[in-house]
């Protein structure tokens, strides 16, 4: 066996790193597209126009923004931590990234004889992937904040850091029932099993809430983004951000809020099932068609859930930083709790036929 | 050469790279980075091995969890190269002796068992075939042969969280 004789399939390898580039682009460009769509929601819930210069309807209003952000100076300031600072915001997206691998983005397609799954990833861990991506998460803020050398970004990092870290735990806990009714941890599972019955949100309205409410912590989003608060911090864990380091935080986050919005639709929405109709008794007329169609029911599940993080944010103003705590600790994790245990009760129920 | 052992060798050597790089650098920050890194590459190694579960829990604990609360520390206290307080000589050769007879005895052990027979030689390594990681078959195991042990242990987790919560109180009310 000589060193180079490789052994690889490398049709495999080929369609996977197609199906990766493709997924990574359109998340970027989706989420270019959720600012523009962040600035017109505030804009109409505030009764202003918005962004209405660039482009028809403000359309290229995003790729200005972009222009903008790579042609501003980069300033890396002297006392920061100068590898420790170029990390950070590298980090941030990459983390925010890594979750799109588990996501079912759709069925299957035949393509030149092969069947493709349109999921980049099916292993049988899928949502605990999901879960340490999210906790890998705060490191992007944690060493921007720590590396500025500045006591308001080293203030906001740890505030991140310990508000992902106390809401990561309630939505463990809320994911936990979900995946007693479904007995897999591969998300591809629990989207087949949707589309066979119920939707999860019938079975979990209360675990949707508590996982909906700990999404919106994890993306540091409204009324949650106390690392962001400009009145107490300045501007920050990216107060010394500029240029596109700075934009590479924002569209993390934006990122963030694709992503989680994917796992909500899978989890508890079906997923890419289109709603009332047998998508495999479809498969059968149309072929590859279906699984685009899913491909767009995703996509629109995720836009509904984007408008509804953008609809909170321009609404409910900031909490207070014990009450996040107080909320987090002493509200979510009970009621997850609650909502494990009679979800555990119940299903042991159904396995005894309904007797005690 | 196929991909698992490409894959083998990248991790290894990415271990053992970054495992120097967490004693060798000088900022405290970027040891707690690298220690990650470490972790990341184990975690490799144990997808490899198909102990899939044992992976992601792995990331999740340590690299997710326990390093976050390092960085917290470190962070907060600040701690630089200039404030780290040296250990006296005899200190790191009594800790050098002693590590290194703890990687003999390893070695040693490690080597041994590949000779005393042949069935455990054949075991050392189920590259992506051993099906005993996979979470279903852990959860069985687990549940089954050793329920006793794992609960015992989970009041043992109940018992630090218990502590815990006494301690935050206590400083509360002095406050």
């Amino acid at each position: 066996m000589t060193l180079l004789s490789l052994n690889i399939d490398w049709i495999l390898l080929i369609e996977k790193l197609v199906l990766i580039a493709i997924v990574v682009f359109a998340s970027l460009g989706i989420a270019l597209y959720t600012t523009f769509g962040e600035r017109k929601v505030a804009a109409i819930l505030q009764d202003r126009p918005g962004p209405n210069r660039a482009g028809p309807f403000g359309l290229l209003q995003p790729l200005a923004d972009g222009v903008k952000m790579f042609t501003k100076e980069d300033i890396i300031p002297n006392s920061a931590n100068k590898w420790l600072f170029i990390l950070g915001p590298g980090l941030a997206m990459t983390a925010s990234l890594m979750s799109c691998a588990v996501i079912p983005w759709g069925g299957t397609i035949e393509l030149f004889d092969r069947t493709i799954s349109l999921q980049i990833a099916d292993i049988n861990i899928g949502i605990l992937y999901i879960f340490a991506v999210v906790s890998l998460g705060v490191y992007g803020i944690m060493i921007g904040g720590w590396a500025s050398n500045n006591k308001f970004s080293l203030m906001a990092a740890l505030r991140g850091a310990s508000q992902a870290i106390s809401y990561e735990l309630a939505m463990g806990l809320s994911l936990i029932a979900v995946l007693m009714l479904s007995g897999s941890l591969s998300l591809g599972d629990i989207v087949k099993q949707q589309q066979a019955g119920w939707w999860n949100i019938v079975y979990q309205p209360l675990g949707f809430l508590i996982f909906f409410i700990c999404a919106l912590a994890e993306c540091n989003r409204t009324p949650f983004d106390l690392p962001e608060a400009e009145n107490e911090l300045n501007f920050g864990y990216h107060q010394e951000y500029s240029s596109m380091k700075l934009g590479f935080y924002l569209f993390a986050e934006y990122i963030n809020m694709i992503m989680s919005s994917a796992v909500m639709a899978s989890l508890y929405f079906g997923g890419y099932d289109i709603p009332f109709v047998n998508d495999a008794e479809l498969q059968t007329h149309l072929g590859n068609w279906v699984a685009l169609f899913q491909v767009g029911t995703l996509l629109i599940k995720i836009v509904f859930f984007i408008f509804l993080f953008m609809w909170i944010r321009w609404t409910i103003p900031r909490f207070r930083y014990d009450q996040l705590m107080n909320l987090g600790w002493k509200t979510m994790i009970p009621l997850a709790l609650v909502n494990m245990l009679i979800t555990g009760a119940l299903v042991l129920l159904k396995m005894n036929n309904w007797h005690f | 050469m196929n991909i698992t052992q490409i894959l083998f060798w990248f991790l290894s050597v990415l271990a053992l790279v970054s495992a120097l790089m967490v004693l060798l650098s000088k900022n405290p920050v970027h040891s707690v980075l690298w220690l990650i890194v470490v972790f990341f590459a184990i975690s490799g190694h144990y997808i490899l091995l198909n102990a899939q579960f044992l992976a992601i829990v792995n990331l999740i604990v340590y690299a997710g969890a326990i390093m976050v609360l390092f960085l917290f520390v470190i962070m907060l206290m600040n701690l630089s190269a200039d404030t780290e307080p040296q250990k006296n000589v005899w200190m790191k050769l009594a800790g050098t002796i002693a590590g290194g007879c703890f990687l003999i005895s390893a070695c040693n052990v490690i080597y041994n068992a590949q000779n005393v027979s042949k069935e455990i030689a054949a075991k050392t390594a189920l590259l992506n075939q051993g099906n005993i990681g996979l979470i279903g078959n852990l959860g069985k195991v687990l549940f089954k042969d050793y329920v006793v042990p794992f609960e015992i242990s989970s009041v043992l987790f109940l018992s630090a969280i218990v502590g815990a919560v006494v301690i935050g109180k206590k400083e509360k009310n002095k406050v």
